[in-house]
């Protein structure tokens, strides 16, 4: 018999160049890390722009070097090696650690902000080059949210380099974060107008649609106008009609920014959400919960703007602090962040946010989306379930042999990518032919 | 009440016992001493990568066995006895059962190779192998595995990804060209290579050597070569598991011998699943083993209708089945012999990529399609089977292929440079890509027609 006689184009074969590369990137991370407790003093005051670079910008270039040799160390595919191995990304003493840190940088954020004024100074020298104003907190947030988002885009775009919809999905939300919800809004401070996030809209960001901020853009002119238009028409006619045809996804995990840091900063976390049934029972009472205050809220306090104070005063407000304080910081914020690495990175998404509720309501009931099973391939490995960042038990429907239509799909698309059978596709095909429930 | 018993919670065993439940309220009872609960055995390679815990690959919580008052017990069976209707386990205690199914799976295969019993030594089938490696690799730097089959290739990537340099040795030319078509079979070995592993084929083991420590240190091969390595994965396949059935008058021959019915030689004694030979119906046909997850599941679901009275005769559809080797998705509909049949031809397209192909077997004069094998490209399965069942020609499915592609949305399409490639293969035949998207609602009145 004749030996083999065949010969790829490449071997990729353990490289400790890359590892050296890797160790490297991570040391400039450390020292970024360190850059930032060093700028936790008033030693910034002296050269804002130099710690920085030895924050941000070291944490920045350590992690796109950590990253890049991926692409050098094994042919592109599902690689979710070790997972569950790595102290960080399964729950143990690292991820714990993790959770706690965010969780607490939400806390100073939101309460103790005094304790992050020379952090804030750090950003001075970019607020002042985009918006033409000293930076506050709300600029330092946003500066770490949108770095993160690209920084773990980048990181999401590489790990998943052979899956074009994934990548598209990437882009589009590192394209949201940094045109929408950071460029953009800087450019309008610059130019005087109010600052105004496009991709977001009511009831996700709820005081859009409440009097005051209607008021204030009305009166701001022309542009303001056109913002509150804007938010009716994408809370109001825009987002039936495109969840009709794309389901939740067009807004879930290719616009919206909680998503976006979801899809990117969390994407190592997303193995960690519960599939329990129970999980789901406790997850419809409460995202409907906040659905149901949130639309109470607005209809008291344009009650009360209506009739001037005099009916509802304290109660609409009261209404709306509530919410404020319960769901918008501490829900959306610092458990839906915080708890990235212990309940998965859609927390928010899957529990509390009232527009993903109603996305849901709509993907549910009328819209064109499915996943498809294909047939009677799957085996029941469990990696879509793993996976589903919104826990869903995709595997119980697929070994069933049906479509999954569930009201909390994102639409990641992960599923499908790591199903080692090809047995799951996202797809947007007739409405009323869903369930897979005539073909067998 | 009648009690229904079934030794064995893998697929067939536990799939018969959901299936019997959704019909009847018989008693229901599973034993293995394997695990607890059911999991997917197909993602024990996930397990070891890190990719799930054990508790992901449970398909079901473990709640559901009690609220589907399906009896879970936790043991060794030792004894059937069919003329008393006792199923025995190790701890004392036996079990009555009025109707009982053997679903006891397989083992893997030892040829008697000088060796093969040292530590380090194993195949990979339960989860008590699973647990060995996690040991045995403590002490790997260098792998062998002998048997290029599929759990092989997934023993091979496990280990590939603790960072173990990992040879792969095959009696074959290229990796499983005992069922692939020969540039299949070249598609991924190539793949095999490029990946980092080691692929020695058209080789034979001939001897696993220990060392000093009692533990595998070497193999020798038919060609004089010695390999030193500290673990030999076995996966030159698996055989029914009978040691428990061979003790009783359930007739068995390499299987649990059963008719199309899964019933045995006793009356209310069925088997299912990889452990059971199928006895050929007709003459010059052979007996049959189904080793899958998909027959096993199958199996299941027609023994089930049987038992709760409902006689249901196994029927095959369309055969299918599908593995990823490394990153390469792998799909087959209808047959695909790996040495070209008489009567038949093929068309074999790849994309220069090496990483998407195409080899689809027809019938010469018909021109109706036997078969599909398809690597990079998902397929969509309810379209192949109909075209199959409905013998359509390659020329018809080429210009609708469009609508049997599962792949992702956004991924490129290679319908056209099919297309094009079959064109110039056959001059004058002019195709053109007609059904580009699937289409429900026209599948649905086209399959109902």
């Amino acid at each position: 018999m004749k030996q083999l006689q065949i010969h790829p184009a490449k071997v990729y074969t353990h490289n400790p160049s890359l590892d050296v590369i890797k160790k490297i990137g991570l040391s400039f991370v450390g020292i970024g890390v360190l850059g930032f407790l060093v700028s936790l003093t008033n030693i910034t005051k002296s050269n804002p722009f130099l710690f920085f670079l030895l924050s941000f910008g070291l944490v920045t270039l350590g992690a796109l070097i950590f990253f890049l040799p991926q692409i050098k160390e094994s042919p592109s595919g599902v690689k979710n090696n070790n997972i569950f191995f790595n102290s960080f990304t399964s729950r143990q003493a690292g991820g714990w650690t993790l959770g706690i840190i965010i969780t607490g940088f939400y806390v100073l954020l939101y309460w103790f902000p005094e304790t992050l004024t020379n952090w804030v100074r750090l950003v001075d020298p970019l607020s002042y080059w985009l918006r033409n104003k000293a930076a506050d907190r709300w600029f330092l947030y946003g500066s770490f949210y949108t770095l993160a988002v690209l920084v773990m885009g980048t990181r999401m775009l590489i790990k998943k380099r052979h899956n074009k919809y994934q990548i598209l999905r990437t882009l589009s939300v590192m394209f949201f974060q940094l045109g929408f919800a950071f460029l953009i809004p800087a450019l309008l401070l610059r130019l005087n107008q109010p600052e105004h996030y496009f991709t977001y809209f009511w009831p996700l960001k709820y005081d859009y649609l409440f009097p005051y901020t209607v008021d204030s853009l009305i009166k701001s002119g022309g542009l303001g106008y056109f913002m509150v238009f804007w938010g009716i028409i994408m809370s109001f006619i825009a987002t039936p009609v495109l969840s009709y045809f794309f389901g939740k996804r067009w807004y879930c995990s290719w616009v919206c920014g909680c998503g976006g840091l979801a899809e990117t900063a969390g994407d190592p976390f997303r193995q960690l959400s519960d599939k329990s049934l129970k999980a789901w029972k406790i997850e419809r009472w409460m995202i409907y919960s906040v659905l149901v205050f949130i639309v109470v809220t607005t209809v008291l306090v344009w009650l009360n703007f209506i009739y001037h104070g005099s009916l509802l005063g304290s109660l609409s407000s009261g209404f709306s602090k509530t919410y404020g304080f319960l769901i918008g910081a501490v829900f959306s914020g610092v458990i839906g962040v915080g708890f990235y690495p212990i309940m998965g990175n859609r927390v928010w998404c899957r529990f509390g946010c009232p527009m993903a509720a109603i996305l849901g309501i709509l993907q549910k009931k009328k819209s064109k989306f499915r996943i498809t099973t294909n047939g009677s391939q799957c085996i029941s490995c469990g990696n879509c379930s793993t996976y589903c960042e919104m826990g869903i038990d995709v595997r119980s429907y697929a070994q069933r042999q049906e479509n999954i239509v569930r009201a909390s799909c994102v639409g990641c698309g992960i599923c499908a990518e790591v199903c080692p059978r090809g047995v799951l596709k996202l797809e947007n095909d007739s409405a009323d032919i869903r369930f897979n429930r005539n073909i067998s | 009440m009648e009690h229904l018993v079934i030794i064995g919670n893998g697929i067939a065993g536990i799939t018969t016992a959901r299936n019997v439940r959704k019909m009847s309220d018989m008693k229901i009872t599973v034993i293995s001493a394997e695990t607890e609960y059911f999991f997917s055995r197909t993602a024990l390679m996930y397990i070891f990568m890190g990719h799930m815990k054990f508790e992901h690959t449970k398909p079901y919580e473990d709640w559901f066995w009690k609220k589907n008052k399906i009896n879970l017990v936790y043991g060794k069976v030792v004894n059937v006895n069919t003329d008393s209707n006792l199923v025995c386990l190790q701890d004392g205690q036996c079990i009555t059962y009025d109707k009982l199914v053997v679903a006891t799976g397989s083992v893997s295969n030892k040829f008697g190779w000088p060796g093969q019993d040292l530590p380090g030594v194993q195949g990979l089938y339960s989860y008590q192998d699973l647990e060995l490696l996690e040991e045995n690799v403590k002490y790997t730097n260098h792998a062998v595995i002998i048997g290029g089959g599929l759990i092989g290739i997934e023993l091979a990537e496990m280990l590939h990804t603790r960072g173990i340099i990992v040879t792969f040795v095959i009696r074959e030319n290229l990796y499983w060209d005992n069922i692939l078509p020969q540039e299949d079979a070249a598609l991924v070995s190539r793949h095999i290579l490029e990946h980092g592993i080691g692929l020695k084929s058209a080789t034979n083991l001939k001897e696993i050597l220990a060392g000093n420590n009692g533990r595998v240190c070497a193999i020798t091969t038919d060609k004089g070569e010695k390999i030193e390595c500290q673990f030999v994965g076995l996966t030159p396949g698996v055989s029914p598991n009978i040691s428990l059935i061979k003790k009783t008058k359930i007739e068995t021959n390499r299987g649990v011998l059963v008719n199309e019915y899964f019933e045995t030689n006793i009356p209310n004694v069925y088997a299912a699943g990889d452990c059971v030979e199928i006895k050929a119906t007709e003459e010059g046909e052979r007996n049959r083993f189904e080793q899958l997850w998909y027959t096993g599941k199958m199996h299941g679901e027609v023994l089930a209708k049987t038992i709760c009275g409902k006689r249901t005769k196994y029927e095959r559809g369309i055969w299918f089945n599908s593995a990823k080797f490394l990153d390469l998705e792998y799909q087959t509909y209808g047959f695909v012999s790996n040495v070209k049949r008489e009567g038949e031809n093929n068309f074999y397209w790849v994309h220069n990529s090496g990483k998407h192909s195409i080899n689809m077997v027809f019938k010469t004069d018909t021109r109706e399609l036997v078969g599909i094998n398809v690597f990079g490209i998902r397929m969509r399965q309810a379209v192949f089977e109909n075209w199959i069942r409905e013998k359509r020609t390659i020329e018809y499915i080429l210009e609708n292929l469009g609508e049997a592609n599962f792949d992702p949305e956004f991924f490129k399409k290679y319908e056209e440079e099919i297309i094009a490639k079959f064109n110039e293969e056959n001059p004058g035949s002019g195709l053109k890509l007609k059904t580009k998207k699937f289409n429900i609602k026209k599948f649905i009145t086209k399959i109902s027609v």
